[in-house]
């Protein structure tokens, strides 16, 4: 077990988000949105404008800052940095796919649902066997 | 499936042949536990497994609400409302806790939410749509709720799954290379054993009977000293000496005092 991360417990940790504008809005609503000291904030907001270099910047940012818990990103801007979504397996920040506004919905292209659903039909198939 | 040569290199005594054999004893148990764990956290993985689904099923409706309470705020407070809440960030009131939660030996992240302070823009939607707007929020925290239960699941589904295998490979491991080499050298030792005893045997077969041999022989000189004794005692009583006799002749020449 020496080789698997550790789990950190924190008592407040932030939630941030990579996703549309409209997305972004709502969650700040709820009242998620942070700004510290260096004006930094813990969301970017993915319009037409902005590059793929910033996205990616911004998810290896939240990625390892240890105030964050969970990242929600939005399933079209995952997309755009696939690889590094799938390539990230640490379990602390928790990377969440979640649809967006404009963006249908596809549970096929979600790292993590897609070998859920493997693993799921893998084993019903097995359990329809025995 | 391992062959015979597959064992530990040991010398082969007893004293080794009980380490080993409690080594068997120690493997076998730590097995059967493994075997234990591994039953337990898949039983685990299967129901995350099927609230994963649901949940992200759940997620999708509820992001859509959502959604839509955010476009009907908007349509009511005007559009310039995101700019208002863009402005309105300064600290999270809404946050995560994070604690773990054990499960056979595994640590499971579970996240909750909690909101610590007021929410910041109260006064949003102040003007026109101040109902639409609370609904908004309203709708969006719901949303967090579920996404933050999804995301401990997630985080679950992702940690035990490397658990599993991890326990996995272990229990292949025992089963498959430490107890078939554990019970070679026992094998091994136990010939070994075996083989020494016969040789032991044998050649302790082989001194008695070399001993034997030698008693016979012995005895035999025994007998044959007894004879030659009962003849001297008898030619004694006859009045020559057996001895006697013999030197008389041989003894002859070197007598000084016969001249001739």
């Amino acid at each position: 077990m020496a080789n698997r991360a550790q789990i950190p417990t924190s008592n407040s940790a932030l939630i941030a988000m990579i996703a549309d504008e409209d997305t972004v809005v709502g969650l700040l609503m709820a009242g998620v949105g942070n700004v510290d000291l260096r004006r930094k904030t813990n969301y970017l907001i993915v319009d037409s404008k902005t590059t793929v270099k910033q996205v990616e910047d911004a998810f290896k940012e939240f990625t390892t800052r240890d105030d964050i818990a969970i990242v929600l990103i939005s399933q079209y801007v995952a997309n755009m940095i696939r690889f590094l979504v799938d390539s990230y397996n640490k379990p602390v920040p928790a990377i969440l796919e979640i649809p967006s506004k404009d963006h249908p919905y596809d549970p096929a292209q979600d790292s993590v649902l897609s070998r859920v659903k493997y693993l799921f039909s893998a084993e019903s198939v097995a359990s329809g066997r025995r | 499936m391992s062959g015979q040569g597959n064992r530990l290199n040991v010398v082969p005594t007893v004293t080794m042949l009980a380490v080993v054999k409690a080594r068997l004893v120690g493997a076998t148990r730590g097995h059967a536990l493994l075997k234990k764990k591994s039953d337990a956290l898949t039983v685990q993985f299967r129901q995350i497994l099927k609230k994963i689904v649901s949940t992200k099923e759940t997620m999708g409706e509820i992001m859509k609400t959502s959604s839509f309470a955010l476009t009907e705020a908007k349509y009511v407070a005007g559009d310039n409302i995101k700019h208002i809440v863009l402005e309105n960030v300064k600290n999270a009131s809404l946050k995560v806790r994070s604690r773990q939660e054990n499960v056979a030996g595994v640590k499971l992240p579970k996240f909750e939410y909690f909101t610590d302070g007021e929410t910041k823009n109260d006064l949003t939607g102040l003007a026109r749509g101040g109902q639409q707007v609370q609904a908004c929020r309203g709708a969006y925290v719901k949303a967090i709720e579920v996404l933050v239960e999804l995301a401990s699941l997630q985080t679950s589904f992702l940690t035990l799954d490397e658990a599993i295998k991890t326990t996995n490979r272990r229990v292949n491991a025992l089963e498959n290379v430490v107890k078939p080499r554990l019970e070679n050298t026992i094998t091994y030792i136990k010939g070994e054993l075996d083989e020494l005893e016969r040789e032991d045997f044998f050649r302790l077969k082989k001194i008695q009977g070399y001993k034997k041999r030698e008693i016979e022989r012995q005895l035999a000189s025994a007998k044959q000293f007894a004879e030659d004794q009962f003849a001297e005692k008898i030619s004694l009583q006859k009045g020559i000496s057996l001895r006697s006799a013999h030197n008389l002749l041989s003894g002859a020449e070197k007598d000084e005092d016969i001249i001739f």
